[in-house]
């Protein structure tokens, strides 16, 4: 205990001061702010972020999807995606809540997408992927110098597009396609209707979809990312913001002083740090324990434990 | 720092593809050979190219078993060297001499080839087809640290090269399968993309969060298993990320 949030410099409650950007956000619309404002600044000169059919059928020079079969690409598939501008950017906002392989371009973003400082958004795993790749690029040429912003998203689990589908279409009753949003927040899994209709599902449904990998996932927070952020702890339209590296710390620095943000003190707010804390503690004892069944899941034999 | 190490680097079966990287680390290759590395013996490289007594040889390369220089070079590289670190997919997994048949001009017999660690015990294995300068210099800084440093850089250095060896002692065969077999198989695939981002030949792409390998690219490189963070992953090490490259970055100034 006391280890589940990670090493950070400050933590606060924040929105982004753009109208525009809120309209098309998840929460607060940190990711798109920041990497908006990054953008402005020459920090970065591009982000790979989770994008969807829509902005590949608007952009397809910014995706590697293959477009020969690109009729078959459901609404809120996740594409990762490059994106240049503040214009990308908001059509690619909002959580997917589906597998983003956005690790996937982090060299490709060097090579044929020509960037020199890249932002890239992601799960604390992908953080994990990002940082392992920086210390130890097996296959990432003169990559890891080029990451200038990495941003994490708390996570608590993430799911297959199938599984999606099903809680979607099978146990909210609706079509993916009349989907504006989804949401996971205050213990329940909601799903919002193009046509105003809501939907809400209890966790309890939702837990069986779970993608598997995330079951040893010991990170809740996003733990290694330079910025790290999520709705957890910050009243509704907030968003909970943790700045942990040096050029976390700079980049927040800026974009404060350029009026990015309005921010309240994480102390002042409901929910606050306490049920982060309480969340982070959940997940990382819950995913220990299944570690340790896996140490002796079958007879005098055990799954694989990836962490030395 | 007068202390230097002394390196040698044994040229088998390889395009000379990890040399190139090596020599892509430019004035950081300048400094290590300046302030930390006595390089002994190198092909392209030195003037000496006989295998000498070092504390670290680099082996490029498969070994052609059907070439008796190849074989008696990796075995005095074995018996001169303190640590042997395969470099690169060649000497780690044999890679793309795997699909040798024999037949080639001017030595149509030469046919048959295997990974140092078939032959000789290897102690640390640096993947990738090339594998990249940043890895090669990572891994050339934590030797010295290692070998010459103080205790607490000792730690370090250990720790940041327990996974690589630990590599060593798992195989010498590397494949797209292994994600598959280690990875998605065991339950532990949580679909971020670095293996489609670490592939040398563009073989993989993802469906569906999912690594999908187009087995028939795959050049058995090693890339994507080790890239991967449900591979091997050590939170002590990748947490200190910052520190760490910045011990790196400042022993290179």
């Amino acid at each position: 205990m006391g280890a589940e949030l990670g090493n950070y410099k400050s933590c606060v409650s924040a929105r982004s001061t753009d109208k525009e950007i809120l309209k098309h956000a998840q929460d607060g619309g940190i990711v798109t702010q920041l990497f908006g404002f990054a953008l402005d600044e020459g920090i970065i000169d591009g982000a790979i972020v989770a994008a969807t059919k829509e902005f590949a059928a608007k952009y397809p020079s910014k995706v590697m999807a293959d477009n020969s079969n690109f009729d078959m690409i459901e609404p809120w598939r996740p594409i990762p995606a490059i994106v240049n501008t503040r214009a990308e950017m908001i059509a690619a906002a909002g959580t997917k809540y589906n597998v983003s392989p956005n690790v996937s371009l982090i060299k490709e973003a060097t090579r044929s997408f020509g960037l020199d400082k890249v932002g890239i958004v992601g799960t604390p795993c992908q953080m994990q992927a990002i940082r392992k790749l920086q210390l130890y690029p097996v296959g990432a040429r003169d990559v890891g110098a080029s990451i200038a912003l990495a941003v994490g998203i708390f996570c608590m689990e993430n799911f297959p597009y199938q599984s999606i589908l099903q809680l979607v279409e099978d146990h909210a009753a609706m079509k993916m396609e009349s989907v504006k949003k989804m949401e996971i927040g205050k213990g329940k899994f909601w799903v919002y209707g193009k046509r105003g209709q809501v939907v809400q599902l209890p966790l309890k449904v939702t837990h069986k979809y779970e993608q598997p990998g995330c079951k040893v996932c010991l990170d809740y927070v996003a733990n290694l990312g330079d910025i790290s952020t999520g709705s957890v702890g910050s009243p509704d339209g907030w968003s909970t913001v943790m700045v942990r590296s040096k050029i976390g710390d700079s980049v927040w620095a800026k974009a404060m002083a350029a009026g990015c943000f309005e921010t309240q003190p994480i102390e002042k707010v409901k929910p606050g740090l306490e049920l982060v804390t309480k969340l982070a503690n959940e997940k990382i004892s819950k995913n220990k324990k299944n570690l340790e069944e896996r140490a002796v899941f079958g007879v005098g034999k055990a799954l694989r434990n990836p962490y030395i | 720092m007068a202390d230097k190490i002394t390196v040698g680097y044994t040229h088998l079966s390889g395009c000379t593809g990890c040399t190139v990287a090596l020599a892509d680390n430019y004035a950081g290759l300048l400094t290590l050979l300046d302030k930390y590395v006595d390089l002994k013996y190198m092909p392209t490289l030195a003037d000496a190219r006989h295998i000498q007594k070092v504390d670290v040889s680099f082996v490029e390369g498969s070994v052609c078993i059907n070439d008796k220089l190849a074989v008696e070079e990796i075995k005095e590289t074995r018996e001169k060297s303190a640590v042997v670190v395969a470099l690169g997919g060649c000497a780690c997994y044999g890679n793309i001499t795997r699909f040798s048949r024999g037949g080639q001009q001017n030595q149509p017999a030469q046919e048959a080839y295997l990974p140092i660690g078939d032959l000789i015990k290897v102690d640390v294995y640096i993947p990738g087809c090339a594998p990249s300068p940043q890895l090669i210099r990572n891994v050339a800084v934590a030797a010295y640290l290692l070998l010459k440093g103080s205790p607490e850089q000792k730690a370090l250095a250990t720790a940041y090269l327990k996974p690589l060896m630990m590599a060593a002692d798992r195989g010498t065969s590397a494949c797209f399968c292994d994600l598959m077999t280690n990875v998605i198989n065991q339950g532990l695939c949580m679909g971020c993309g670095s293996c489609a981002a670490a592939c040398p030949v563009r073989a993989i792409t993802h469906e569906y969060g999912k690594p999908q390998g187009e087995r028939d690219l795959c050049i058995k490189c090693g890339a994507c298993y080790n890239q991967c963070p449900r591979s091997w992953f050590s939170f002590d090490v990748v947490s200190a990320y910052e520190s760490i490259n910045e011990t790196i970055m400042a022993a290179l100034q």
